[in-house]
């Protein structure tokens, strides 16, 4: 079973209000959206943002996209409007969700 | 007369900052469409208003978007000749004086009878005061309490644009409203569109969240070389979308410019920004785009229909803005051997001194090349990424401080790193900058009152 980067299979895009950061994971071939549907779920997702602490996270199916949208609850360590990080809007996270490993058989 | 075949709708610009020479091929399609055609721009971010709020109390007659004429004036007069309106939420903090500006403009170009109507009544801290915000509900009622209110304004919808296209307007201009209600306004003005057709209302709403943002359902903010290959992306095309009286719409861009609109483009801008797909509120409709289908009708056309839509709710969003004080950022670099150590010797340093000097607001130290944006405050990624020792780094402090004495103390401990800090630092740059906090706050839609006004050019 061999083990690829999310960014092999999908892309993303990532918008923010104030605190809050919303993900989209859109998988490039319809094969392949069962994929992220099994393997990209919500706990992963708070996992990988764990260092940020963040409150709820959401997770929407949208099967005629192809896509999840998640939302990301107080992950933004402030926002635009008070966060420390170079990056407030969160801008490049969507990125940092595609280096999650998927097994792909 | 309700327009029949399909109303076109380009947009100019998508944030202040925005490019201001890719209208011109937008107004050539729209002007050789031969359709209803409308250009919008959309220049308002969440905290430009407060931002241009705080302009406004240092003179009355600023306070809109400082960009406004150099979106203007490249198309206003093509614009007029074919009969294209614009509608643009250029107004921030002060529609009236834009609206002036408007008029201004066109008096340079000669265009003497331009009809420009103003939108206002979203300035909630001018009609209900700073008492009557504190009192309402909100996402972090704390906050309110004891802080400068700089700004509460409504997001208005799409009915007081329309009323103003009614009144013959050229070009209407808002302050803040909904970004999508700059595109659904000209629609339910050209199609009669009303409660309770909530699924075209939806369709509007759909199409303006698609164009807001203008170059980015067009290829910008999409570019991943190799994977996601954008052509031209130095003059990436705006966008025009094209929308049917039954709702659906095809997403486009003017022939001969840059930038790519796919399936993938029109995806990521769908879901950006957006929390439930089945519940995006606006003051006109909740809209559900679980039902949305794509399909690819030529190179650079996307159909799209299947939005479905359902009441607005009983209350107004309303961005409250207050003072957040001041941060505070400085950055120095070190590379070639041993870099990455000298880089986190002076970030302990740095750490070590803001301690030292009793300041106790929030700090944080990146080093930019091994681990920063996708870090947390506290640094968790950068300890554990294993990022070569040799290299090129860039050490970054920043901190917030409600004084400006503080904070200008904490942007100079990266300068004084010069003569005091590891071998080889170069390339300090420091500053210390104002911030905005802003907080949510729902009010009824009993509050909420849309002002019209059409203002003409003076004789002579």
């Amino acid at each position: 079973m061999a083990e690829v980067p999310l960014h092999e299979i999908a892309h993303a895009r990532t918008g923010d209000k104030g605190n809050r950061l919303n993900v989209s994971v859109i998988a490039y071939r319809s094969e392949d959206y069962p994929l992220l549907v099994a393997q990209v779920t919500a706990e992963r997702i708070k996992e990988l943002f764990a260092g940020r602490a963040p409150g709820a996270v959401r997770r929407y199916e949208l099967p005629l996209l192809k896509a999840l949208n998640f939302v990301i609850d107080d992950v933004l360590e402030g926002g635009v409007n008070g966060s420390l990080n170079l990056d407030g809007h969160g801008k490049s996270l969507s990125f940092l969700v595609l280096t999650l490993p998927i097994r792909r058989s | 007369m309700p327009a029949s075949g399909p109303v076109h709708i380009g947009c100019g610009a998508g944030f202040s900052g925005d490019r201001t020479d890719a209208s011109g091929p937008v107004v050539d399609a729209l002007a050789v469409s031969g359709r209803p055609s409308y250009l919008i721009f959309e220049t308002l971010a969440e905290r430009t208003l407060a931002l241009a709020q705080l302009d406004r109390r240092r003179d009355p007659a600023a306070g809109f978007t400082p960009y406004l004429a150099d979106f203007l004036r490249p198309v206003l007069r093509r614009c007029v000749e074919a009969k294209i309106r614009i509608v643009a939420n250029f107004g921030a903090a002060n529609p009236m004086a834009a609206g002036r500006c408007v008029l201004e403009v066109a008096a340079e170009l000669g265009l003497s009878d331009l009809r420009v109507a103003v939108v206002e009544g979203d300035d909630l801290l001018a009609t209900l005061g700073a008492d009557a915000i504190r009192r309402w509900p909100n996402d972090e009622r704390a906050e309110l309490a004891g802080r400068d209110i700089i700004a509460a304004n409504a997001y208005l919808g799409a009915q007081p644009i329309a009323a103003a296209l009614a009144r013959g307007a050229d070009v209407v201009v808002t302050g803040r409203c909904t970004d999508s209600a700059l595109v659904l306004g000209p629609l339910v003005h050209e199609f009669g569109w009303a409660p309770p057709d909530w699924d075209r209302l939806a369709a509007g709403t759909l199409a303006g969240h698609l164009i807001e943002c203008c170059a980015q359902v067009t290829g910008g903010y999409f570019a991943d070389p190799g994977r996601k290959d954008v052509p031209d992306l130095d003059r990436v095309g705006f966008p025009i979308v094209e929308v049917a009286r039954d709702g659906t719409m095809v997403v486009t861009k003017p022939s001969g410019t840059g930038g790519l609109v796919s399936e993938e483009t029109v995806t990521e801008q769908m879901l950006y920004e957006l929390h439930d797909p089945a519940a995006y509120l606006t003051p006109d409709v909740t809209m559900d785009i679980t039902g949305v289908r794509l399909v690819t009708e030529a190179p650079d056309r996307i159909l799209i229909q299947g939005a479905r839509g359902h009441p607005p709710p009983p209350t107004y969003k309303v961005t409250v803005s207050l003072d957040g004080g001041f941060l505070a950022e400085g950055e120095i670099s070190y590379a070639g051997p041993n870099a990455l150590a000298r880089a986190e010797l002076a970030a302990e340093v740095l750490l070590k001194r803001v301690k030292r000097l009793g300041i106790n607001h929030p700090i944080r130290c990146d080093i930019i090349g091994a681990v920063s944006v996708f870090d947390s405050d506290g640094g968790v990624r950068r300890r554990a990424s294993g990022a070569p020792v040799d290299g090129d780094y860039r050490v970054r402090l920043s901190g917030s401080s409600d004084d400006r004495t503080t904070a200008d103390r904490i942007a100079r401990e990266v300068l004084s790193l010069y003569p005091t800090g590891p071998a080889g630092g170069a390339g300090v740059r420091t500053s210390v900058t104002g911030r905005v906090r802003t907080v949510s706050a729902y009010v009824p839609a009993e509050a909420i009152r849309p002002r019209i006004s059409v203002l003409s050019a003076p004789a002579g």
